[in-house]
């Protein structure tokens, strides 16, 4: 077990560290155009050229990048080009407001997943109907067309939440949950049209299974066979697929974020792409590709330990 | 059976295990076969002993780690793919499992004229080829357009010996072509077998878990135990009289389908472990 | 039976190929015909509005709509069915660019690490999990950082983001062909790889990549959509996304201007979901009777009760049975009502007996032995008869009642024994919960318990059997494992479905030999499904033979073995190989082939 979180953590050390790298190099690939954005259409050519060397554009891509993973790795990642503000000061302050709608997202989406996934391989039927319509419907709108519909309806029509805007949890642990409501709600839907779907033939593959029968034939009540072998046999299937939601939420928090301005990463990463500030795009990004390989080390960690193969070896 | 067909000496197979430095898992140890033209060499064996990787490996399916493999005064070990490619019409197959060797989307015509149509027979030749194969295996002519799960396992696997004859080889290895099949229609399969040999003098290398179905098919049996031949022989005496301990374990062992001959058979068992 | 049956359905049953599935799927087809007409829509936009998308009227601005405007105007005055049109253009032609790349991409190195495997192998799973760590929308904005606002170039990069989802089904399903035994009959037919691939790999990927690419499209277009949404593309030119973005920013005066985009998007995306779903389920090639299942199940009982088994009942002939089945009938739903599997099957079984119940493949011996034990799957239905175990006819007993008969009074010995444990848990978990549950044992009581089953079976270690997992355990020793937890709750009669098929032969023995001694030990009767009649003749006391769901011969064992009277009884003994002159002919020729299915 020790050599499989060791090769876990090297691996995702490694993704983190190629992942920088490509995306380094994917924006250095038109220089010119990085210090004409931040110039302004009307800068001239010599403006131009002038501003890339200060800048650094004008050093090879590999040793550009060298000078940033190794300021990376000691957390600097940068100052911002607009008005040369800390990027990892910038991020720090953004993180909250996205980890709370990632987390609020992926802890309802499981819980109502879990609750109609199962309930529907179980008994089948007519619920099994409703998650075979939910997981069409959750994917026909894009979720921020599906916000922009909720902010319309029940934050300006009905005037129930706020529309737009984020509190702080110190500063207001309710108003930080009313301001999460709608955000959460909007993601959730997507995650949970996949997830219940998946939970749903988890539990189908599970109960057709040969062990199923002779548990059942040993005269365990079906309550005990469900919670603890099914459940059990679903569990890791079930949190792969949560890891990879966890990769669309970052997107999603990008456009979440944006319609309902929230502070976060997302908005943050708009803002600076649209002004050419590249250290914080580059920060952004990186600290997205963090975040998901941390979760996906986690999702890895708890099927490992939940695999005896894998445990015990 | 005067000439060898197939000369088998000293083989040996392993297998790459993974992670690295690990040391290779050897499936076959030191391997010496002869098989003659027009014969049957049985081979026997329980799980995990190797018979299965030993008929792969004439195929050119398993690795040859060590030794050779003849085959009419021809080493296959040492052949290149394009060289074991030309071997197709000499040396065939038919496996145990009819319900995945045969391919679900392919008609049955399709997949009799595989072979032939790799060879270059022409069309209208592969056609009447395939008419006679199905009439030799004793399916129905129009069998050609349908597919294979249409077919009962007996009847898949008559076009799975079909495909192995359509290149008239010259020996077929016989993976547990009986084992998945029920008691009539292996009776049936086995004399189809027969049958095919009288009539083109095809050598099998016949590969089987029971001592049974080996001793009536077979010339010769080979048993083989953990990767080794420990035994082999004229079939009846091998499978009646074995010399070697794990030969007799494995006969004494196999249930007689006569109570009164089973209770005397599983005495004797229990006297000899005694 | 006379002949070679093939019967006339099959005779007839045309070859279905995908497509030809398609066709006879019609919600997949209604599907494909929408996705047509709205790509045909959007090319013949000139000839169906007279408006420019992207010039507007002033004095048109936010018309509500009407003959002028069907579907009103933006607020810079610029007709929205025309945008609509138009717009559609941009979206699905960039949909397409970015689903075209990731297809191309993802399946040829899908083909290629799957079939060869080895290094190429081990870098393609690497990158894939380095481009799928990326999360797209922050991928897609780096990229418009660097090289601005291009659209190709976000959708290559998009196409090239998506791949990795075309590349692992591929390899996926690669790897599975590879090693299926055809495609090694292929190679011993002297194909090349490249037919291989071409004969075999292709036709088994295209169907899951084509459904893989419906549901595939819907993200690119929600992705592509999202960028332009988000104001990062040419707000100049008409798209569904700009036209949202455009919405966004008059969310409070024009709150209507999201509709129609939205609605666009949505029916594109239904299309493309059951085009995807139906072809899936076409290829699944259900039998629909799922929703049928309650109204035939009235009239199949009603015509079970009418041909209601003729002749004796074994009530009569064996007064103390302890496990009496009578008139068992039992059916499945198929495409054209119920088929019968089970027609009126009558046993029993004295305490202390071993029956055996022989029989080939698909003569219902199996679903016997389920329907004993009450543990047939979900679909399967008891069209009539019952069980009685010891004393109590199960159908009047209350659903509770009936589980709780499991264990202490009917037990169940499965034939494939590592399937047959749960791998998550180790085997003492798996054989102290029902001790504790069905006996009402404590922890420690129950782990003694299991220790003595464990020693009493002949495993010759058995505190670590009980901390092992069932990866850990050979077959044999798992046999007997299963063995053990069924004998734990003193149960009166054990079903055995073939509990040594899986088994090699020197551990059949012992394994018969261990049944044997406990079934005499503990005066349990069995009822043992098996075909081979050696094992019969080793243990049974009495046997039943079974063809195409009826019982046709019950006897001594000793009786059937000299003296079997039914033909097919007959006929079986006559396809044993012992004693029978090596080399000769087993069957006459005047006996039928085997029929089809």
């Amino acid at each position: 077990m020790i050599h499989y979180v060791a090769r876990r953590l090297g691996a995702g050390v490694l993704l983190v560290i190629t992942a920088s790298f490509v995306v380094y190099l994917l924006m250095l690939v038109n220089s010119a155009h990085i210090a004409q954005t931040l110039l302004g259409p009307d800068a001239t050519p010599d403006l131009v050229a002038r501003k890339s060397v200060e800048l650094g554009l004008d050093k090879p891509g590999i040793v550009q990048y060298w000078n940033w993973l190794s300021h990376a790795v000691r957390g600097d990642l940068g100052n911002s080009w607009n008005d040369g503000e800390s990027v990892g000061f910038l991020i720090l302050n953004r993180i909250p407001v996205t980890l709370s709608i990632a987390i609020g997202t992926i802890v309802v989406s499981v819980a109502v997943s879990l609750v109609i996934g199962m309930a529907a391989g179980v008994r089948r039927g007519v619920l099994d109907r409703i998650v075979q319509v939910i997981s069409v419907g959750g994917l026909v709108f894009p979720g921020f067309w599906l916000a922009l519909v909720l902010v319309v309806f029940i934050a300006i029509n009905l005037g129930i939440l706020p529309a737009t805007g984020y509190t702080p949890f110190t500063q207001d642990p309710a108003g930080w949950f009313l301001s999460l409501v709608l955000p959460v709600f909007s993601l959730a839907l997507g995650a949970v049209a996949g997830l219940s779907q998946q939970i749903r033939s988890a539990t189908i593959a599970t109960l057709e299974k040969d062990y199923i029968r002779t548990l059942r034939s040993r005269g365990l009540p079906e309550w005990l066979v469900l919670l603890r072998h099914v459940l059990r046999n679903a569990a890791p299937p079930t949190l792969t697929i949560v890891s990879l939601n966890f990769i669309g939420l970052m997107s999603g928090a990008v456009m979440i974020e944006q319609i309902f301005a929230l502070p976060g990463i997302g908005s943050l990463a708009v803002t600076s792409t649209t002004s050419g500030d590249i250290p914080v795009v580059m920060g952004t990004v990186i600290i997205a590709v963090i975040i998901v390989v941390l979760v996906n080390i986690a999702v890895d960690l708890v099927n490992g330990w939940l695999n005896p193969k894998v445990r015990l070896s | 059976m005067s000439e060898n067909l197939l000369e088998i000496n000293d083989l040996v197979t392993e297998f790459p295990m993974r992670g690295w430095g690990k040391a290779p898992f050897r499936a076959l140890q030191g391997i010496n076969l002869q098989l003659a033209k027009g014969e049957t060499l049985g081979l026997v064996g329980e799980s995990g002993s190797g018979k299965t990787t030993l008929g792969r490996a004439v195929l050119g399916l398993a690795p040859v780690t060590e030794g050779s493999i003849i085959f009419e005064g021809r080493n296959l070990a040492t052949m290149t793919r394009q060289q074991r490619r030309q071997m197709s019409d000499q040396l065939q197959v038919v496996f145990q499992d009819p319900y995945t060797s045969l391919n679900p989307a392919m008609s049955i015509e399709e997949i009799l004229a595989e072979p032939l149509r790799v060879r270059g027979t022409s069309r209208a030749d592969a056609n009447t080829r395939i008419a006679q194969l199905l009439d030799r295996v004793q399916l129905p002519a129009d069998s050609g357009q349908r597919l294979p799960r249409e077919f009962s396992g007996g009847q898949r696997q008559r076009v799975a010996i079909a495909r192995a004859l359509a290149l008239n080889p010259r020996l077929i290895v016989c993976d547990e072509p009986v084992s998945a099949l029920d008691l009539s229609t292996q009776a049936r399969i086995l004399d189809l077998f027969l049958e095919l040999q009288e009539d083109t003098g095809v050598a099998y290398l016949f590969i089987s878990h029971d001592l049974e179905v080996v001793r009536h098919i077979s010339h010769r049996v080979a048993v083989m135990y953990r990767g080794e031949i420990v035994e082999c022989g004229d079939a009846a005496q091998v499978t009646k009289n074995p010399e070697h301990p794990y030969t007799r374990r494995l006969l004494m062992a196999s249930p007689v389908p006569n109570p009164a001959e089973q209770k005397k058979r599983r005495e004797e068992r229990k006297a000899l472990s005694l | 039976m006379s002949t070679i049956s093939l019967t006339k359905a099959s005779a007839t049953m045309a070859r279905r190929g995908t497509w030809h599935r398609l066709l006879h799927a019609p919600l997949a087809l209604t599907a494909l015909i929408l996705l047509f007409l709205i790509v045909l829509a959007t090319l013949a936009a000139p000839l169906l509005t007279p408006y420019d998308p992207n010039v507007g009227i002033l004095a048109d601005a936010l018309a509500t709509p009407g003959p002028n405007h069907w579907l009103g105007a933006d607020s810079a005055g610029r007709d929205i069915f025309a945008r609509l049109l138009f717009g559609g253009r941009v979206t699905l032609g960039a949909a397409a660019l970015a689903l075209t790349v990731a297809t191309v991409v993802g399946v040829l190195t899908g083909l290629f690490a799957g079939f060869y495997g080895k290094w190429f192998d081990v870098f393609s799973e690497w990158t894939t999990s380095l481009v799928m760590a990326l999360p797209t929308i922050m991928l897609l904005l780096a990229v418009r950082a660097a090289v601005g606002n291009i659209l190709w170039i976000s959708m290559v990069v998009l196409g090239l983001h998506l791949a990795p989802g075309f590349h692992r089904l591929t390899r996926t399903i690669v790897v599975g062909v590879r090693h299926e035994l055809y495609v090694d009959a292929a190679r011993v037919s002297g194909l090349s790889d490249v037919r291989i691939v071409l004969r075999h790999v292709l036709a088994a990927v295209r169907a899951p990549i084509i459904i893989n690419a419906a549901l595939t499209a819907v993200v690119a277009i929600g992705v592509q959509s999202g960028l332009e949404f988000l104001g990062l593309a040419n707000t100049q030119i008409a798209s569904w996304g700009t036209m949202l973005n455009e919405a966004m920013v008059n969310l409070y005066v024009a709150p209507a201007l999201m509709l129609w985009p939205g609605i666009a998007l949505g029916i594109v995306n239904v299309a493309l979901i059951l085009f995807g779903n139906g072809l899936r389920d076409a290829l699944e090639d259900r039998p629909a009777a799922q929703g049928g299942k309650k109204r035939t199940t009235a009239a199949a009982l009603a015509a079970a009760a009418a041909q209601d088994s003729e002749g004796e009942r074994v009530s009569a002939l064996v007064p103390d049975a302890v496990l009496r089945v009578e008139g068992l009938r039992i059916g499945y739903p198929s495409a054209d009502g119920i088929s019968t599997v089970v027609h009126g099957v009558d046993l029993a079984v004295r305490p202390g007996e071993v029956l055996g119940l022989v029989g080939e493949s698909g003569s219902g011996k199996t679903q016997t032995a389920w329907s004993v034990l009450d543990l047939l799957p979900r679909e399967a239905m008891i069209l009539g008869g019952s069980i009685t175990i010891d004393g109590q006819d199960r159908a009047k007993l209350p659903a509770g009642r009936r589980r709780a008969l499991l264990g202490n009074t009917l037990a169940y010995i499965p034939q494939e024994p590592m399937s047959n444990l749960d791998p998550s848990f180790t085997v003492g978990q798996q054989l102290t919960l029902p001790l504790r549950h069905t006996m009402g044992m404590s922890r420690g009581e129950a782990k003694a318990k299991a220790l003595a089953l464990l020693e009493r079976v002949g495993i010759a270690d058995p505190e670590r059997t009980f901390n092992s997992y069932p990866h850990q355990i050979s077959g044999g020793m798992a046999q007997r494992v299963l063995i053990a937890g069924a004998v734990s709750c003193e149960p009166k009669v054990l079903v055995a479905d073939e509990p040594t098929t899986a088994l090699d032969v020197t551990v059949q023995a012992e394994v018969l030999d261990l049944l044997r001694s406990l079934q005499q030990e503990r005066g349990m009767a069995i009822l043992l499904v098996t075909h081979n009649f050696g094992v019969v003749a080793d243990i049974c006391d009495r046997v039943a033979v079974m063809q195409h769901g009826r019982i046709v011969e019950t006897g001594d064992v000793a009786e059937i073995f000299a003296a079997p009277q039914h033909p097919y009884t007959r006929m079986l003994l006559g396809s044993l190989l012992h004693e029978r002159e090596p080399r000769t002919r087993l069957v006459d020729s005047e006996q039928p082939l085997e029929a089809s299915v």
